[in-house]
């Protein structure tokens, strides 16, 4: 079976701050941090007005697709991929091999800058999800799965 | 590949359509979609090209009701089914949660539906999951068609290890078949991870 990705809140909490900082030291609109499937883990900044969940699914779908290209010419990873828009850019980044940083900005910041900021934070970001790797290895025992009853999955689709 | 939150108190799991070209699989979550509750679906993304072939992948977050406290979303995902798309339908396989293919019950399309599933095997063993062991149910869909071959026969052509299977037309009044579909394989699903120590 698939191993399973969870996310304590002690780590949860140290993410946020990071990704807090960097927002704040990149001058950028908008930090989403995601798994590799597309799972948000933190969204934060100006974001009202955005589909947070579509956006993640097809974050991880283009790095997904920007992988698969790099493999082709024989690349093991192209870890950076950057969009430029009129009013607002995408820069996507793999912090490691299962997580992919997404910063959205605009003039009031440059390439450069988010660049330098994100190889920064991406280094203390891989701290904390080594971190996490170790507690769920720790405790896989706990499985919030084992209190849902089968009358709770009969339950599940009530709408 | 599950994804649990303790922070935001959320469960997440990855379900993908997989089948041969036209078999329905954007059809059955653009009837899931269409039949949802809006405050409990998220918005449908598709990416095709102009002639409405899938292109990369379809997807439709869905919500279902908090269980222990923890919210629990569904992200259905469609691969495209067209042979030449093998790339991407990988990709969109990794991290599945489950698995729901869609074959095509039309007679002339019996072959096809073993090349998708071969197809399929093949993918997940190459991320290392037995198709005898990741949650996995099977639809024959467009049952409403004329010159569909007998389920009995699809099911001894598809269905080998007898997991659950259901008959569907994706694209009629009431998409009979769609939902018990998608109810089985959630229901596999969280058995499974149940018992996944």
């Amino acid at each position: 079976m698939n191993p399973r990705i969870v996310i304590f809140e002690e780590e949860q909490k140290q993410l946020e701050e990071l990704c807090v900082r960097l927002m704040r030291d990149s001058l950028a609109k908008a930090i989403f941090l995601l798994d590799r499937n597309g799972q948000i883990i933190v969204a934060i900044g100006d974001i009202s007005g955005i589909d947070t969940t579509s956006l993640a699914s097809l974050v991880a779908g283009t790095t997904a697709a920007t992988s698969s290209l790099a493999k082709l010419l024989g690349e093991e990873e192209f870890p950076v991929h950057f969009h430029e828009g009129k009013r607002d850019n995408l820069h996507i980044s793999l912090v490691d091999s299962e997580h992919i940083l997404t910063i959205v900005f605009d003039q009031r910041s440059s390439l450069g800058l988010v660049r330098l900021r994100v190889k920064k934070a991406s280094e203390r970001l891989v701290e904390v999800f080594k971190v996490l790797s170790d507690k769920q290895s720790r405790e896989a025992n706990s499985n919030v799965f084992n209190e849902i009853t089968d009358e709770d999955i009969d339950n599940f689709f009530s709408f | 590949m599950s994804f649990i939150n303790y922070s935001a108190r959320e469960i997440i799991l990855k379900i993908v359509y997989y089948g041969p070209g036209l078999s329905g699989k954007t059809t059955n979550i653009k009837y899931v979609h269409g039949a949802t509750n809006p405050d409990a679906r998220g918005n449908l993304i598709t990416l095709e090209t102009k002639a409405e072939r899938t292109l990369f992948f379809d997807f439709l977050p869905l919500s279902l009701p908090p269980i222990r406290g923890f919210k629990t979303r569904l992200h259905l995902y469609t691969v495209p089914g067209q042979l030449f798309y093998s790339a991407s339908r990988k990709l969109i396989l990794k991290g599945a949660d489950g698995v729901v293919f869609v074959a095509d019950s039309q007679a002339e399309r019996f072959e096809a539906n073993l090349i998708a599933l071969e197809d399929m095997k093949e993918n997940l063993a190459e991320y290392g999951f037995d198709i005898e062991r990741i949650p996995f149910v099977i639809q024959y869909n467009k049952r409403d068609l004329d010159n569909v071959t007998p389920v009995e026969e699809l099911r001894a052509a598809l269905n080998p290890w007898g997991v659950p299977d259901f008959e569907a037309s994706a694209a009629a009044d009431g998409g009979p078949g769609v939902f018990d579909t998608l109810k089985a394989v959630v229901k596999i699903i969280v058995r499974d991870l149940k018992n996944t120590k």
